[in-house]
Order: C-alpha cells, then sequence, then structure tokens
C-alpha cells in the first residue's frame, strides 16, 4: 500500500538558549491518520507542532507539507492551540472567534462577510456550540471554549489539522465529542495530528502514534508500536499500559 | 481609542514608558534646532519614543528579563536622561528654555490652532488605518500564534499597532505631559472595558469617554483659576474609571454585590421553605400548626425570610405557630422537583 505523505520532518531540531528541545527529528506522517503525539512533559511535542507551523525557528532542518514547503501550503493546515494561550477575558463572541478561521483565505483588510458568518455557523453546529454563539467567550466552559477553539479549524477547511492538546482539562461529554469530530475528520480523508498526555485512550483513540523525548523514540501504526517497549523507552520508567483487544 | 489594545495586550505600563522615553527626544531637538515650535519638539519626542518602545521590545525578546522590568528600565533611563538635559539645558543662557518643562505635566493652554489641526489629522489617520486593518489587529490581540499560521505578518501589525501608540501618546504630551499621559491613554480603555463586551463598543467607548474627560477637564480648569488642565483632565477620567468600576452592571461591583445578597436571599428562603415542606410532609394535613421553634435549628431560618414567606402568602402565622399554605406546599413541591431535576 503505498500513501502519500502529508507532513514530512527532516533533521527538525529547535532550542530555547542552550539546550535543545528537539534533536535531530526525521518524521513521516502518511496521510488521512489520527495521530498522537505522547511524550512526558518538556518532551517538545508542543514545540514540534510550532515549529512545524513555522510559528517557532528551528536551528536546523525542514518542514515539508505534501511534497513543498510550509509556507506554499498554509492554507492546507489547520491549527488549534492550547486554550491556555490566549486570554478568554478578551471581549469578544464565540462567533466572533470561530471567524477568525476564515480570516487566513479572506487575506489582509478583507472582511468576513456573510459567507464567512456562515461557515462560522456551520462549524459551531458541528461542535455543538450553535446554542452559543452570541456568549461571550469569558462565560464558556473550559470544555465549551476547547469546542470553540475546535470550530475556529474546523472553518479553515483544511487537509492536515494539528492540535495541542484538545482534551485538556475538559469534561467526559466534551472529550467524547471532540473525539467524534476528530473521526469524522479523518473519515473524510484529514489527517489530524494531536499532541495528547492521556496514554490510556491512546489505542481507543488513535491509529498511528508518536513518541516523542527531545528526540524520537518511534512512529508508526498504533497496534505494531504501541508497546510497553517504547512506552519505558519514551517516559524512562516502566510503564505498563494495557491495550484492550 | 488606542488606549483599548494597550488594556488589552496587558501592556498598560507601555504607555508609561512611551510618554517618558519621549521626554530626552523632546530635549535633543531642542538642543539642535533650538526651536521652540511644538511640531519639532514632538517629532524629536515621537523619535525617541519610538527608539524606546523598540528597546524595550528587543529587551524581553532578547533577554530572560520580563517585561515589567524592560519598562522599568526603559522607563527611568529615558526619563532620567531627558530631565538631565532639561536641566542642561534651563542653565543655558537663552531666552528660548522657559517652555520646556511643560511637557512635564502638560498645558493646554500652549496650544494653538495648528497644533489641534495636527491632532486632528492624526486622529483621522488613527480612526482610518483602525478601520482598515481590524480584523488583523483583533485575530493579533486574540490569538497572536493563531495569526501567524494564518499567514498574517505578524511583527508587521505588532509595529503597526505600537506606532500608533506611540503616535497617540506623543501627541497627548502637550496637553496632559510626560507624567500623566499614560492615564489618558489607559483610563478611557479600563472604564470602558467594564461597560461591554464587544471590542468595537469598548474602542468607541473609549474615544467617548476619552474626549469628555478632555472636554469637562478643560471645562473645570477653565472655570477655576490657575488649576493646570491636565491634572484636572486626567481626574475627570479618573472619576470615569471609578464609576465605571462600581456601577457597570455586569463587571460593577455594586452589581456583583446586589447580585450575590439577592442570590443568597432566594437560597435562604427557598430552603427556609423546603425545610417546612418536610416538616409539612408529615402530617395528613399540610397546612397543620407547628411550633416557630422547631425553625431554629437550621441555618438558613431568619425572622426576615419568615416575613417573606407569609408576605408571599407561602405561610401564615398564628401565635406562636406557623403552618404552610395550600400555595406554599405547591410552590416547595414545584422547587424540589426543579431541583431534582437539576441534579440529573
Amino acid at each position: 500500500m503505498k500513501q502519500n505523505i502529508a507532513v514530512q520532518v527532516d533533521d527538525l531540531t529547535v532550542a530555547y538558549n542552550y539546550k535543545p528541545v528537539l534533536w535531530d527529528i526525521d518524521l513521516e506522517i502518511p496521510e488521512g491518520v489520527l495521530m498522537a503525539i505522547v511524550g512526558p512533559n518538556g518532551a517538545g511535542k508542543s514545540t514540534l507542532i510550532k515549529s512545524i507551523l513555522g510559528i517557532l525557528k528551528p536551528i536546523a532542518g525542514s518542514v515539508r507539507i505534501y511534497g513543498k514547503s510550509y509556507e506554499k501550503q498554509r492554507s492546507l493546515v489547520a491549527y488549534v492551540p492550547q486554550k491556555g494561550s490566549v486570554d478568554w477575558d478578551f471581549p469578544t463572541t464565540a462567533l466572533d472567534v470561530v471567524t477568525m478561521g476564515t480570516y487566513g483565505s479572506l487575506g489582509w483588510i478583507k472582511r468576513p462577510r456573510q459567507k464567512q458568518k456562515k461557515a462560522a455557523l456551520e462549524a459551531l453546529e458541528k461542535v455543538g456550540m450553535l446554542a452559543f454563539k452570541s456568549r461571550q467567550i469569558s462565560q464558556l466552559s473550559g470544555g465549551q471554549q476547547q469546542r470553540i477553539f475546535l470550530a475556529r479549524a474546523l472553518v479553515q477547511d483544511a487537509a492536515i489539522y494539528f492540535m495541542d492538546e484538545p482534551f485538556q482539562g475538559v469534561d467526559a461529554t466534551t472529550e467524547i465529542a471532540i473525539i467524534n469530530i476528530l473521526k469524522e475528520l479523518r473519515k473524510a480523508g484529514k489527517t489530524v495530528i494531536v499532541v495528547h498526555h492521556d496514554l490510556q485512550t491512546v489505542p481507543e483513540y488513535f491509529d498511528w502514534v508518536t513518541f516523542l523525548n527531545v528526540k524520537k523514540i518511534a512512529t508508526g501504526p498504533v497496534r505494531d508500536i504501541f508497546n510497553d517497549d517504547n512506552l519505558t523507552k519514551t517516559y524512562g520508567i516502566n510503564y505498563k499500559v494495557s491495550i484492550q483487544e | 481609542m488606542l488606549g483599548s489594545f494597550a488594556v488589552l495586550r496587558k501592556q498598560s505600563l507601555l504607555g508609561d514608558a512611551i510618554s517618558h522615553a519621549a521626554l530626552p527626544g523632546i530635549a535633543i531637538s531642542f538642543l539642535i534646532t533650538g526651536a521652540k515650535d511644538s511640531h519639532t519638539l514632538l517629532l524629536g519626542a515621537l523619535v525617541s519614543g519610538l527608539i524606546g518602545t523598540f528597546w524595550i521590545r528587543g529587551i524581553i525578546t532578547k533577554t530572560h528579563l520580563k517585561s515589567d522590568t524592560a519598562l522599568g528600565l526603559i522607563l527611568s533611563l529615558f526619563f532620567g536622561f531627558g530631565m538631565l538635559l532639561l536641566t542642561f539645558i534651563q542653565k543655558q543662557p537663552n531666552a528660548n528654555q522657559a517652555g520646556l518643562d511643560k511637557y512635564l505635566f502638560g498645558q493646554a493652554a500652549t496650544l494653538v490652532e495648528s497644533d489641534v489641526w495636527m491632532m486632528a489629522i492624526v486622529t483621522g489617520i488613527c480612526l482610518f488605518v483602525l478601520l482598515l486593518f481590524w480584523k488583523e489587529f483583533k485575530i493579533l490581540l486574540f490569538d497572536k500564534d493563531y495569526a501567524k499560521t494564518l499567514g498574517f505578518n505578524t511583527k508587521l501589525i505588532d509595529i503597526l499597532i505600537t506606532s500608533f501608540i506611540v503616535l497617540a501618546i506623543v501627541l497627548g504630551l502637550q496637553t496632559v505631559g510626560v507624567v500623566l499621559m499614560s492615564a489618558m491613554l489607559l483610563a478611557p480603555a479600563a472604564a470602558a472595558r467594564q461597560w461591554t463586551n464587544s471590542l468595537a463598543t469598548m474602542v468607541v467607548l473609549a474615544a467617548i469617554f476619552g474626549a469628555f474627560s478632555g472636554v469637562f477637564g478643560t471645562a473645570i480648569s477653565a472655570s477655576q483659576n490657575n488649576l493646570s488642565t491636565g491634572p484636572v483632565i486626567v481626574l475627570v477620567a479618573a472619576v470615569f474609571v471609578l464609576i465605571s468600576f462600581i456601577f457597570s452592571p455586569s463587571r460593577g461591583l455594586l452589581f456583583k454585590q446586589i447580585r450575590f445578597i439577592k442570590n443568597r436571599r432566594d437560597l435562604e428562603l427557598h430552603k427556609t421553605l423546603a425545610f417546612m415542606y418536610h416538616i409539612a410532609e408529615s402530617h395528613a394535613d399540610i397546612t397543620h400548626p407547628h411550633e416557630i421553634k422547631i425553625l431554629n435549628g437550621f441555618q438558613g431560618y431568619t425572622k426576615g425570610t419568615l416575613k417573606k414567606l407569609v408576605e408571599k402568602n407561602y405561610v401564615t402565622l398564628k401565635g406562636s405557630t406557623w403552618s404552610l399554605t395550600n400555595e406554599g406546599f405547591e410552590s416547595a413541591l414545584n422547587l424540589y422537583n426543579q431541583l431534582s431535576k437539576n441534579d440529573e
């Protein structure tokens, strides 16, 4: 089976100050997978995503999105940042935040019109937040805020989705809602890459996994490589996860 | 108006630093040109304000220092340098020197018609740019990294916003002065934030508050002898802030407290009613009278709540006993059902 490579990372090295956060990362992410990036705190999971997206400048290495540089393929990529990265007391509404997803395709100066608003409303409906469209964002719960972020990425109608800990601090209902949307995206042939913390749910949610701890430990299908051996290599301790068949 | 952006970026002190950083610019441009007309001096202020700002940014990105440290550092450095130059100028036998210290606290009286025109034009340009790049400004303020992934040149937008903040500050220097300028930038924005949850409304409100403080402040200082205009304007703006903090319907302290107390009262009432309901339930006749004394053991119970219940016709009192009315019983039953429904 020959699959297209959605994201290709070569020799990526990133450092804050003196200490390397990512070291010589080579990574191929095939098209259409739902992939988890797992690793301990400080392993560089968020950094990896941010470097691929050009938010951080790597010291060395290159990133290709469908064979071309990221700058050229920007419209194919959507990003869901960590929820905690923004100030939720910002004076704006849920619909407004989701509409921001259309800003990229609009470009400079042009304003969102009926078409963009419609797209934003549809995305809100997909994440089950239509009833909250006029709600001030500070008055949303953590899970609702996360869904708003997800909706904003959905509006971009991208081919590849990068998500930084979308399950952090959300309740069970939201977690299920989000994972259902991610699975739908995969069904539609999209590639979804998720920084994930909860090892127990990896086999249930994802079909592809990358183990990361400054260096890449392993990457591949969950059923082949999600085992105690790789977990121990990544986390340093003897980690045992029971995989339900 | 532009203060809204400074407040939302949590860079409120930036305004203070910029206005102080503008002082050496004023002094230097006086030293070089010897001119005292405000345009030349403000140009100097603009240049040194911008230099100060970009130094602050440089310090923040290049070193480990926190932004408040960088701000404080640049603020005092530039202000100290400016004061040094000012005293130096004052020692010089130059009749023209007299007006410079006006920039410390500002003096609206020194404004001439051409100054006012310049302010109007620059304000117009600011407004135009603001409307043009509204979307870009908004997304940068809310989520910078995300804006970057959408392909916006965040550095450019950032520089644009910052430059306009500097411009606005420099223009205000003549009126309010170096020391108080940041208040003029922030107070209207802080006040406006209390009243609205929409960025657009906030910006408009801030502009209105700012304009009103200016007009009122000038009027007050003109009607009283020798009150300098700048401080009065700032005080008026501060009054706006105070009023907004206390009286704003959604975020204000007063209404928050009122809501809190009302909520508490309502809950007390409901709880007492529920307590009575449970007692009354045990009798076949729900209106059977009970001693008021049994209520004393119940936490939420006060004479006030009992009186309110009587007023609502949920309870009747007879001597030292109370009894639930049919109405009260039904209301309690409804509450009970509602509560258990919410629990599900």
